[in-house]
This record gives C-alpha cells, structure tokens and sequence, in this order.
C-alpha cells in the first residue's frame, strides 16, 4: 500500500510540473502582460518600462525557472492587477469555491445516487424515466440560464433567497443547486449501469439464496461493488468544480477563484494564473489520489494494483 | 448568439413576474452594483471607469470642472495664475482636513505630484500624469506645479485624473495601502474595501464648501456584481438601487415597465477604424492608398449604427477627437454613407474586384459585425479576429494590423489633445505618420493661446479627415436605471457622481 501510494504521488507531482509548464508557455504566447499592466493609456515607453520593471525581457525559460523556484518556497508573487499577494488573494477566494464545490458535490451525491439505484431496481419504470429526463434536461441546459431561472423565482418572485453575494449561508443554496445539478447526469448513470450490471451478478443471486434481506443484497453487496466508478467519478466531477465553477460564481456574484482564474486570464495576470492553476492542478490530484485510496478500501483486489 | 437570446428571455421572465422594489432608503444607503472587479481604489494604480467614480468621492483636485459648461473653478486651490509657460501658481483653500484629521497644506500637493511624476513609482496612467515635472512649496498655502513642456491642458487634468493625497499617509502605506484604506479629502470617507469585491462609503461630515457641495446619502454601498442579468435581478429584488452601463436593449425594457428611472447618457468614448495608411503591416497593403480609406469611409453606415446598435445619445462621429473635447473642430471633411462610391473610388484604387483583409477588433462584437458587412457589401472581404485587448494591444503596437475597429474614451478629458495627440504623433499606435500633422498637432498641444490651440487643432483634424486615415464613426453612451427613490442626473463624461444624488 505504501509503494502505491509513493508511486502515485510521485507521479502527481510530475503532473503538477508538466501542467504549470504548459500553462506557462501558453499564457507567454497569448499575449504580452506589459500592454494588459499598462492600460489603455501607456504609450510605447511605458509598456518598455514595465516590461523591464517585471522582466518580462528575459528568456522564458528563464522566467519560467525564477517563477517555479519561488512556488517552491510557497511564494506566489503580487499579483499585477491587484498588486496585492497571489497567496492571500487566492486564500481568500479559495474559501468561496472550495464551501461550493463540497456543497455541490454533496448535494449532487445525495441525489443521483438514490435516483440511480431505484432507477436501476426498477428499470423503464416511471422513475427512470423521470431521471433519464432529468439528467438529459441537465446536460442540455446552460448554467447560467439555469442560475437565472433559480433567480427569478427564488429572489425575484418568491423573494426567499439572495440573487448574489457569499454573505450567508442563504447565498449558497442556489449556486450549489446549480452547480451540483451539472454534475448529476453522469453520476446517476453511471450509478444505475453499474447497480444494473452488478444486479444480474451471480454473487446476488447467491446472496438472495442463502436468504439475505433485499436491503443487505442491495447496499451491502450491489452498491458496495457499483459505487466504485462512482467515486472515481465524483472525484474527477469535484475538481471540475472547483476549478470550473466560473460561470456560477459570475451569475450569482460570489467571487471565487474560479471566476478569479477566468478574469485573471483576460487581464494576463501571470502570478495569479499560475498559482491559481497549481492550485486546481494539485486538487485533482488530490481528489483522484484520495478516489484511489477509497477504492481501494472498498474493493480489496485494487490494493495490489 | 444564443446565449444573447436565451439572457434576452429570462429579462423579459424577470420583467413579466416582477413586484415592485423598494429601496434602501429607510437607512439611508444607496446599493450601487460595478460589472468591473476594480484592480486598485488608488486612482493612480487603476485604469478603469469604476476607479473614477470611487475617486471623485473620496478625493478632490486642485480646480473643479463643472461638468455640464466645463467652467473651470477653484476646489482644493482656490486661486491659480500661470507664472511663465510651465510654471503654474496656485493658492491653496485653508481649513481642509483629511478624513484621516490630518490638515490639507502645500506639503501634500508637493508629495503626491512628486509621486506620481516620478515614472519609477510606476503610475498605471502615466498620460494623466507624465506632464507634470515636479512640484514647489511656496508658503503653507501656495504651490507651484512645473511642466515638463508647455501644458494648455493643464487645468483639465488638475480637475480631472489628478488628486490630492495626504502626504503622510501615503509616505507611509503607499499605493497598496492607500488601495486598501483609502485617506482622501473628498464629499465621501471609505469605511471599508474588499478588493474587487465590494467597497463601502460614507458621507464626509466634515466636507470644506467647495463646488461639489455636500453628500446628501448617508452611506454607500457598492458590490461588484459582473453579470448584467444578476444586477437586473437585484434591482428587482431590492437589493440594488442604481446600476449603470446597462445594455440599450434592457435599458429599453425596464423603461417600459415604468417603475424604473432609466436615464441615457453620452459618453465620451469614440468608435473608428484604424488603417494602416503609412504601410507599416505591408508597404503595399491597400489602406496605403487614399482611395481605399476613402472608400472604407463611405462603405459604413454611421446613422443606421447610431441609430439600430448604439441607441440612446449616441450620435455620428466624423472626427478623430469627440466633438465637446477643445479644440475638436467639426467643419472637417464628412464622408456620407455610399456604397456605390465606395466601390467606385475602390476600382479607381485598382481594386475592382475589392480585395482581402485582416480585420481585427477586441471589444463590441455585434458593432464589428455590423462593421464587416458594410465592408464586405463593398467589396472588402474581412477576415475578422477578435483578440483580446493586450493582444490586440500589441499587434498595433508592433504595426501589424491592417485595419482594426477601435475606441478610445480620452478619460473623460474634455480636450482634444486626449485623443487626436495621443494617435497622430508618430508614436506606436501612429498608423498614419503624417509629418504635416505631426506639425500642427505639435503647436496646438504646447501653445497657450486657446485660439490657437483650436486652429491647429483644426488644420490637424481637416487633414486627417482629408487623408482619411481613420473611419470615425460613432460615440459610445450608457444606461442609468436606479428605483424611483434615487434622484440623480447623469453627466456627459460617464461618471457616477454619488455627491449629486439624493432620495426622491
């Protein structure tokens, strides 16, 4: 156990490297960050004065080396819109994303697992009909036009909930409805194929034979041996969230990295880029770490792998 | 597309189901939402619409411009003479007190124009201050300020972009600290400030009688909200009294509705198209031929996009510079809108089949649309690239766009030096490189003599209209809604002025 987690952390952190690296090279093609830090009012020995004041003049490689050496010792650099430190920024926002990607993965967990079971218990019946429905209604509909609908019925017309803001805990509910919502879909399929596939095991049968409740058969054998996909998947779904919950913190105004990253991007702000994308980098790998690990406690035969 | 379709219908969801919203006047505090996370509350370290708006409440100028005649009169200086051609003499108001207590003396004219002078400070708008030499204490309450050149524009810019900051304070927390608690003399004290995020103020109890008069709203609340629709939502919702920059089409609906105050301004924004008239893309790109600048001015139609796209006060633009800035002389040569000259004056170019073009824009993409078929309808076939702002950026500067849709908003400074100066003399952005209006420019940039300023300035804007080296096309403007409960008459240079509103 101890070897496959070296070796899977070994390679994470190679992963890590290799993603800060391309992001580095891509930002550096996309566009010189001394005309974005200059605005619209520099003229042609601004942008040099700043491209000096920052280094922007020197090799790449060069560029890239001094940015990784710091990261190194956990320090990110101010950020050139802000002019404030990338760590603290980032820190601040993390909280936001990080409330609402728990929250959604939570709340997209709670209701596609039950739904996939019953829908695979009973297949073609009405309710899995209505969760086929759901879940193709879920992939079709754009989030921001879903975040809106939520708006105008919960703080427009019904005025229970806030439109926007990360104040209380209120502002979460809609973001997190949302957000999870998306996430839904492949979870609750990927929950009924498997119940469906593990169902018609021989092992269940064998269980059901030896006389084992209808609840034990289900949870204790079937779900144990579906959910393993499952939870790969959520893993993989929860750093979607994280890092891509852009659209959901613009509609609902909650300012978190996610949008920060987003915005970061149009504004060539370097520092903040790199650091927020070591950041998403590191949570998927966590995540997918922490995925293996669960499986492996669920499904002895992985631990050797 | 369809997401402009889809936001269009949920408007109209919000319109059909929505109560009427109440504003927070009951404790006094006006909820205003920015689209713009805002870099910086230091006016010097921000560039943007939202950073004039916090500026002109918490700090003051020297000189106050009124902003409906543009009269000049006096605010933190209350006398001022022109010593020689750079040296400017003002005497400074007595009894002004900072939020912070601390009182206003020559000592913080001195630092903050010294600060922000020195380009090694790293001032983000350095036109705004790159005029300015140095400063000099005279008395307590006397201060010369010396210009690099001969500066006409000077007092636009003193009751503009430049504002007075505490000399203490500012030695000591810099621009990240003043960002972050922000010191000023001005109509409102800062209470709090999350950065980008949200930025609370409160009426200065203490304001000097200066011409901005006294705040009337207690407190202000201000968060930036970046989606359109969610603001809509909020003003429905009563969580927001005031938003701006709202798109025509919106703007139009929630007039319709009644319940909203929806006021129109202009701003000071201009359309154009550049074109690389001095062959720096190509010494044999089309554009090098006055024909085909000519051509492309008579291909767009200004009225049909003032009137279907921008709406509101928006209005035609024939000049390199918006006509209420000084010296931006209208009697220039107009190109109506007439396709079939266009092509003609095309095949006398030698393009009688037209020709292929990069065309490039960075903002606006419905008006560049409409743009590329005007052109192509004449022949211009486009091959049209959206970049982003600093990319775009840096094309220009490097000369490598052909032909690109441009705008340029002269930071609300009501001279035309802020536009056709910054464009026409042979700097990096310069496509047209003309050594006759580079000549006029410079005279009328450096004289003192107001008329003539605005000769040159004439000849300067006569030849390029001539030349065609640039398509002028329209002026920008913006939607104010606020609830019925906030009175509040927008101005002309796109500034929220939270010191003239009051509760209805």
């Amino acid at each position: 156990m101890l070897r496959f987690i070296l070796k899977r952390l070994g390679l994470a952190l190679l992963v890590a490297l290799t993603v800060s690296f391309i992001s580095f090279s891509l930002l550096f093609l996309s566009g010189d960050p001394a005309i974005a830090i200059a605005g619209e009012s520099a003229n042609a020995e601004d942008v040099a004065a700043i491209r000096a004041l920052y280094g922007f003049d020197r090799p790449m490689m060069v560029q890239y080396g001094d940015w990784l050496w710091h990261a190194l010792q956990f320090d990110f650099g101010v950020s050139y819109y802000f002019r404030l430190p990338v760590a603290d920024l980032i820190a601040e926002r993390l909280s936001v994303t990080m409330t609402l990607g728990v929250c959604g993965i939570v709340f997209a967990l709670l209701i596609a697992v039950p739904l996939g079971v019953i829908a695979a218990i009973r297949p073609n019946s009405l309710i899995d009909r209505i969760a086929l429905f759901l879940s193709v209604a879920g992939q079709a509909m754009p989030s921001f036009w879903f975040g809106l609908i939520l708006i105008v019925i919960f703080a427009i017309q019904l005025r229970i909930l806030p439109a926007s803001g990360a104040d209380t805990w209120q502002h979460f509910i809609m973001p997190t409805i949302v957000l999870g919502y998306y996430a839904m879909p492949a979870i609750m399929r990927l929950t009924r194929a498997g119940m469906l596939e593990v169902l018609s095991a021989d092992y269940i049968r064998t269980a059901r034979a030896k006389g084992a409740s209808e609840g034990r058969v289900l949870f204790k054998h079937a779900l144990r041996n579906a959910i393993i996909p499952v939870v790969s998947l959520a893993a993989v779904q929860m750093g979607f969230m994280l890092g891509g919950s852009i659209v959901v913190e613009s509609v609902f105004a909650l300012h978190g990295a996610g949008y920060l990253a987003w915005e970061s991007i149009g504004r060539n702000d370097l520092p903040t880029v790199q650091a927020l994308i070591l950041v998403f980098a590191l949570f998927y790998i966590v995540f997918t770490f922490l995925a293996d690990v669960l499986n492996a406690w669920l499904d002895p035969r992985m631990r050797s792998a | 597309m369809k997401r402009r379709v889809l936001t269009g219908s949920v408007a109209a969801l919000a319109l059909f189901s929505a109560g009427m919203a109440h504003a927070d006047k009951s404790n006094d505090t006006l909820r205003v939402a920015f689209t713009k996370e805002l870099e910086s509350v230091d006016s010097y370290f921000n560039s943007a619409r939202e950073g004039v708006v916090l500026q002109r409440a918490i700090w003051d100028g020297l000189i106050y411009a009124d902003p409906q005649t543009g009269e000049y009169s006096g605010n933190l200086a209350t006398d001022w003479t022109w010593i020689d051609d750079t040296t400017l003499e003002l005497k400074l108001r007595e009894g002004v007190t900072f939020h912070d207590g601390s009182p206003f003396t020559a000592d913080d004219v001195v630092y903050t124009v010294d600060f922000v002078a020195n380009e090694a400070n790293g001032a983000v708008t350095q036109r705004n201050v790159n005029w300015m030499d140095h400063a000099k204490k005279v008395d307590e309450h006397t201060v010369r300020i010396i210009t690099k050149e001969p500066f006409p524009a000077a007092l636009e810019y003193l009751s503009g972009p430049v504002s007075i900051y505490p000399s203490d304070y500012y030695a000591e927390a810099g621009p990240t600290g003043m960002g972050l608690k922000p010191i000023g003399t001005g109509p409102y004290k800062v209470v709090s400030v999350e950065p980008g995020k949200r930025f609370v103020l409160e009426r200065n109890e203490n304001y000097f009688d200066g011409p901005k008069g006294q705040a009337q709203i207690g407190n202000v609340d201000i968060r930036t909200i970046p989606d359109v629709n969610t603001q809509i939502a909020e003003l429905f919702s009563g969580q927001l009294d005031l938003i701006w920059q709202v798109p025509s089409d919106q703007a139009e609906r929630l007039e319709q509705m009644g319940q909203f105050t929806v006021a129109n301004e202009s701003t000071m924004r201009v359309g154009y198209l550049a074109m690389d008239a001095a062959g720096r893309s190509d010494p044999n790109n089309p554009f090098t031929k006055l024909e085909v600048r000519q051509a492309v001015n008579h291909a767009i139609n200004r009225e049909e996009l003032v009137g279907e796209l921008l709406k509101g006060k928006s209005i035609p633009v024939h000049t390199a510079c918006f006509p209420s800035q000084f010296g931006c002389a209208q009697d220039v040569k107009e190109y109506e809108y007439d396709p079939e000259k266009a092509r003609e004056l095309l095949a006398q170019a030698g393009y009688p089949d037209g020709f292929a073009t990069e065309f490039y824009a960075y903002r606006d993409r419905e008006l560049a649309e409409a743009i590329t078929s005007y052109l192509n309808a004449v022949g211009i076939r486009t091959d049209f690239k959206m970049l982003q702002y600093s990319a775009l950026r840096d094309l220009n500067m490097k000369g490598e766009t052909p032909l690109s849709f441009q705008t340029w908003g002269s930071f609300s400074v009501n001279d035309a030096s802020a536009m056709v100066s910054q464009y026409f003399k042979h700097g990096e952005l310069d496509d047209a490189r003309d050594d006759a209006v580079l000549a006029e420019l410079d005279i009328a940039d450096s004289s003192t003599d107001p008329e003539v300023r605005k000769e040159h300035y004439r000849t300067a804007l006569q030849r390029i209209a001539d030349q065609a080296y640039w398509a002028p096309m329209f002026s920008y403007n913006t939607n104010y809604v606020s609830t019925a409960e906030v009175s509040y008459t927008p101005t002309a240079d796109e500034v929220l002025r939270f010191h003239t509103m009051t509760w209805n």
